[in-house]
């Protein structure tokens, strides 16, 4: 990969996390429940992922070789089930089953029901674990596969994060790269106030991660990065991904209520636009 | 199929933990890829054998069981087969909720090693006396649970697991136990076998774990006293061994009486029971930990104050024939 974006990598990308939002916003409209804001915050890191960093194939999903994507904040789950979507890995009119009965699209991830996501996930604060678990098996085999593990910041209130950081630490796991989506709100308010994680970076740093701080909607940003991180061989790094939640719908960006709540029709329509919108700009 | 020295007094000790040990190194030698988790037990869980023979497949987690579980289930996806040791009540006690999610939710091939089950912990006390373990365990869909009655069937439990490729869950005992079986015995998980029998057997003692013993030393007592009592290995508690039970039940009277050192809430009297109150309706007993925590002591003490000693087993057995 090239230090930089070009233009039209970015221009792709961004029709990408366009997308993406569209469908989000479409399938959590459809379920009439579901996780927006933080799926939508995440949709411009998911984007550059599944379309530019991960080595995978949506047509063979078991490839041995591929990245592992450990999405540890479940809820946003959306915004994986649309990006696996447009990346090819099942028809993008399969979202609309979301957390519908029988659908492979759980309200929360579940592995026994759709196998290429990487695990089932929900509880917070088991991700990283898994990661590092990969990251060892990998290690072990001596295969170069990466892992990746998406968390949101109110899960770092859960201690098995700090466990598995340690971990991660002490055993130099360089080929993984953490991305925290650092929105500032969780259920009960912001981070500060419900459990406040500054100073965030200090944390990761003493662990004995490489960090990285970035704005999370910036695709040139998210790609410096994770180049970066790639490029440290002596420990693990953790990108701290500044967002907004609800980015991309200006009347619910950074607004703790819509944590957990999906949008109506009406609702969903002006979402829409708004997103069509934006990316015109 | 026995130890010939059964029912001698000089009976071989040997701690059901020491026998996982062995059963590790072999399944190790058998599969390059099963690796060990350990959270800073690894000596006392017996998971060192292995460790110092295969350093690079071992990981230390630190006192961190939570994660180790989650660990664990991130190795199982890349294709390790992981045995995971702790102290039952910290794993998969403390860490039942990452079992629940990340190893069984996901089917993840992880084998769960609970050592330190029951009250013959001894002087630890009852916080480090797993008595609900199994009742854990046994909740959750996608896992088998095994109990061995002794060192041997612990290596041989050790061995089948590997082989498996779901989640399994084996509970080890601290304290040396009478070596029951000898290598000959057939092992096989589900499947369970009379260690006892009583011709014309009016009540079916249900055993699982090195409460064994105590069962068979009971029947015989009983069996001399004109009381005919036969015994039930139940090795493996979840699945159930369905047909071996039923028939079990037949040919004994269909009374039965369960021993466990366990709680009587949620353990393997408590399968035993869903399943003749759904199958073939009879009367039970239950020998077993009746709602309480444990304590400091000797382990025979213990065994004796909750009621979980020959005497006790006999006792349930004469209740069970005037119901």
């Amino acid at each position: 990969m090239s230090d930089i974006l070009n233009e039209d990598q970015i221009r792709s990308l961004k029709e990408k996390s366009r997308d993406i939002r569209v469908s989000v916003v479409e399938m959590l409209a459809e379920a009439k429940s579901g996780h927006t804001a933080g799926s939508l915050g995440m949709a411009d890191i998911f984007a550059y992922l599944y379309f530019h960093a991960l080595k995978h194939d949506p047509k063979d999903p078991a490839w041995e070789e591929r990245d592992r994507l450990v999405l540890s904040n479940g809820h946003i789950c959306p915004v994986l089930y649309s990006a696996m979507a447009h990346a090819g890995y099942f028809p993008t009119e399969e979202l609309l089953t979301l957390r519908k009965f029988g659908s492979r699209l759980q309200g929360h991830p579940h592995r026994e029901f759709l196998p290429m996501a990487e695990t089932s996930s929900g509880p917070l604060g088991e991700g990283l674990s898994q990661a590092v678990g990969m990251a060892l098996a990998f290690r072990m085999d001596k295969k170069e596969n990466r892992v990746y593990c998406l968390m949101g910041d109110g899960e770092l209130d859960e201690g098995q994060v700090w466990e598995a950081a340690m971990q991660a630490g002490k055993e130099k796991l360089a080929k993984i790269t953490a991305l925290v989506d650092r929105n500032n709100i969780q259920i009960d308010g912001t981070t500060d106030q419900v459990m406040p994680l500054e100073p965030l970076k200090t944390k990761w740093e003493s662990f004995g991660w490489h960090t990285i701080e970035i704005d999370g909607h910036n695709l040139q940003a998210i790609h410096s990065a994770v180049q970066e991180a790639h490029e440290i061989s002596d420990k693990p790094s953790v990108i701290i991904a500044r967002t907004v939640s609800g980015k991309g719908v200006p009347e619910i960006e950074g607004s703790y209520r819509w944590h957990g709540k999906a949008p109506d029709k009406e609702e969903a329509e002006r979402f829409v636009s708004a997103i069509k919108m934006q990316n015109r700009e | 199929m026995l130890n010939p020295k059964l029912f001698d007094k000089d009976i071989e000790l040997k701690s059901t933990r020491y026998g996982f040990s062995e059963g590790l190194v072999l399944a190790a030698d058998e599969n390059s890829n099963v690796v060990g988790l350990c959270a800073d037990l690894t000596e006392s869980v017996k998971m060192d054998d292995f460790a110092k023979k295969y350093p690079e497949r071992f990981v230390e987690m630190g006192i961190a069981e939570q994660s180790m579980a989650s660990v664990a289930s991130g190795m199982a996806a890349v294709g390790k087969v992981p045995f995971m040791a702790s102290y039952a009540v910290f794993s998969p006690g403390r860490n039942w909720e990452q079992v629940r999610t990340t190893i069984c939710y996901n089917n993840a091939n992880v084998k769960i090693i609970g050592s330190h089950g029951g009250v013959t912990v001894g002087e630890d006390g009852g916080t480090h006396q797993a008595l609900e373990d199994i009742a854990l365990m046994r909740v959750l869909p996608n896992m088998t649970v095994i109990v061995p009655c002794d060192a041997i069937e612990a290596k041989k439990a050790t061995i089948a697991a590997a082989r498996t490729n779901t989640p399994v869950y084996i509970r080890l005992c601290r304290t040396k136990t009478p070596v029951i079986t000898t290598e000959e015995t057939p092992f096989e998980i589900g499947k369970s076998w009379v260690a006892f029998h009583a011709d014309n057997a009016q009540i079916g003692i249900v055993a699982t774990g090195p409460l064994l013993y105590n069962s068979i030393m009971a029947a015989k007592a009983l069996s001399e006293e004109g009381i005919a009592v036969s015994v039930l290995n139940l090795a493996t508690v979840k699945p159930l061994d369905a047909d071996e039970l039923l028939n079990f039940a037949k040919e004994s009277g269909n009374r039965i009486v369960t021993v466990e050192e366990h709680q009587i809430h949620g353990g393997m009297g408590s399968a035993v029971a869903e399943f003749f109150a759904q199958n073939h309706p009879l009367p039970i007993e239950f020998v077993g930990v009746k709602d309480r925590f444990g304590q400091s002591g000797k382990p025979q003490e213990l065994i004796a104050h909750y009621g979980l000693n020959e005497e006790a087993i006999k006792e349930a057995a004469r209740k069970i024939l005037g119901r």
